[in-house]
């Protein structure tokens, strides 16, 4: 027990990044409103956002951003003073793509509820038995 | 279905538990993710590109290719929202209502009615309800701001944090104040469907058009050195302008998939008031 | 960085996402996702991720939520989960 606190403090970030992944899976998997199961999809991809840019954090660095300026070319930049900016451009993209898958998901709910007027989906399912 | 996703949760989770006991320490600047390639991207971008952001340099040229068909799975978004909700659910409602704005009448027409265009009547819908003065001149007044900040973040991406997909996003955003502040015909009347429905995949092909130029320059796809005899400046600023063009037609695509999407939501595709 | 910081956050943020999924009002689940939204940006310019934590500003914390409100908006508010 003493030597596992020290590995749960030190990767916190590694275990609050799973608890929302499985938070946002239970979501999809049993939330009974179209909306919410959206919002979990959401947060599920947040946590995959989180894990990827707490692999880019290094010690004693500093964000990616030169320091020298537009004049500083023929300085020597060292790789070790600047977090990793590879994951931080993944994830970048992947929020904005993100946002728009959103909007694709709400579309398909609005056009859900125009058909069945209702979000639920036992309800939903239960009206395509009935047909 | 709550016990077999909660069965299905937990294992997942143990599993991925178990996996995180492998992971590299938190912070470990020897960590495999930041050993093999990215203190190239971080050693290279200022000679290679004159860029001091390297996440810009990195997304727009290093790896271009990648950020081109984001692009286009954005522009795709926008398409189906507009496939799902306009072009099969944007029907005529049978009675339309126009207000006369100085006495606050209301006239209800039948299908087929029109009034002619005047600067007396305005077009409303059932749930009309009186717009509040202090918040449509407050958002007017921000709105030129918050559009000259969009710009600013778009032309400002290779020395501070900021592009063409923040920048894109702002500027779609202060459209969408209008909307809310006002109504969706107020905003269409500024920025209209035709106008958007253009303009974003115009953006994607000034990407891919940037991509194609350099590709008949005698160079690969993407590589803008090429644009250094078009712009007659040297290779490396001609990959720094060669971004800038790549994140103006990000930045166009972004903001009109933004309104584009914003607009069939929020009016599900009868493109009337809105919110 | 401050530790005590970063943990105080990642604690909200965890007790905003349960919250988002367990209240029975869906606007209330838009506003409160804009409120996880914002705490993960805050959470990212912590780590040092600029880029990322201006696109989650002006994307997670400001478009999607209006998106959700938008939908919420023109369907029902209500749920029974």
């Amino acid at each position: 027990m003493a030597e596992l606190i020290p590995t749960i403090i030190a990767k916190y970030n590694y275990w609050i990044y799973i608890t929302l992944m499985m938070i946002g899976l239970y979501a999809m998997i049993a939330k009974n409103n179209l909306v919410k199961k959206i919002v979990g999809m959401n947060i599920f991809q947040t946590a995959i956002i989180l894990y990827y840019v707490s692999i880019g954090v290094k010690k004693g660095a500093t964000i990616p951003i030169s320091t020298g300026g537009h004049g500083a070319v023929h300085e020597a930049v060292h790789a070790a003073d600047y977090l990793n900016p590879l994951p931080h451009v993944l994830m970048l993209t992947a929020i904005v793509v993100g946002v728009a898958t959103l909007g694709v998901a709400l579309a398909l709910c609005l056009r859900i509820y125009s058909r069945y007027n209702t979000l639920e989906e036992d309800e939903i399912l239960a009206q395509i038995r009935k047909k | 279905m709550k016990i077999i996703g909660l069965i299905i949760t937990i294992i997942t989770g143990a599993f991925l538990v178990y996996a995180a006991a492998d992971f590299p320490a938190w912070a470990d600047p020897n960590s495999p993710a930041s050993t093999y390639l990215s203190p190239y991207f971080i050693e290279n971008s200022m000679k290679d590109t004159s860029v001091p952001n390297f996440v810009t340099s990195l997304l727009a040229d290093y790896r271009g290719f990648d950020t081109m068909f984001e692009t286009t799975v954005i522009f795709t978004a926008g398409l189906v929202c507009f496939i799902l909700l306009r072009i099969s659910g944007g029907k005529e409602p049978e009675t339309s209502h126009y207000r006369h704005v100085l006495t606050g009448v209301t006239v209800t027409l039948k299908k087929g009615h029109k009034i002619p265009e005047s600067e007396d009547f305005e077009r409303i819908d059932d749930l009309w309800t009186p717009p509040d003065l202090i918040i449509k001149t407050g958002c007017r007044l921000m709105i030129p701001f918050i559009q000259l900040f969009g710009l600013y973040v778009i032309a400002h991406g290779h020395s501070s944090p900021g592009g063409g997909f923040q920048g894109g996003v702002i500027l779609g955003a202060s459209i969408i104040l209008l909307a809310i502040s006002h109504d969706l015909r107020t905003a269409l009347e500024k920025m209209r469907e035709k106008v958007v429905a253009i303009l974003c995949p115009i953006g994607v092909s000034i990407y891919a058009g940037t991509g194609a130029l350099c590709l008949l320059l005698g160079v690969n796809f993407l590589d803008y050195s090429a644009l250094a005899s078009v712009l007659h400046v040297d290779p490396i600023a001609a990959r720094s302008h060669g971004i800038f063009m790549v994140e103006i037609g990000v930045g166009i695509a972004v903001m009109t998939t933004m309104i584009w999407i914003y607009n069939n939501i929020s009016s599900a595709g009868k493109y009337n008031q809105g919110l | 960085m401050f530790w005590q910081i970063d943990l105080a956050i990642l604690t909200l943020v965890v007790v905003t996402a349960v919250a988002s999924l367990m209240v029975k009002d869906l606007l209330g689940a838009a506003i409160l996702f804009g409120a996880y939204s914002f705490l993960m940006c805050l959470l990212w310019s912590i780590m040092g991720a600029v880029d990322v934590a201006f696109t989650e500003a002006s994307v997670g914390a400001g478009v999607s939520s209006v998106f959700f409100v938008a939908a919420v908006f023109r369907t029902s508010r209500r749920t029974k989960d």
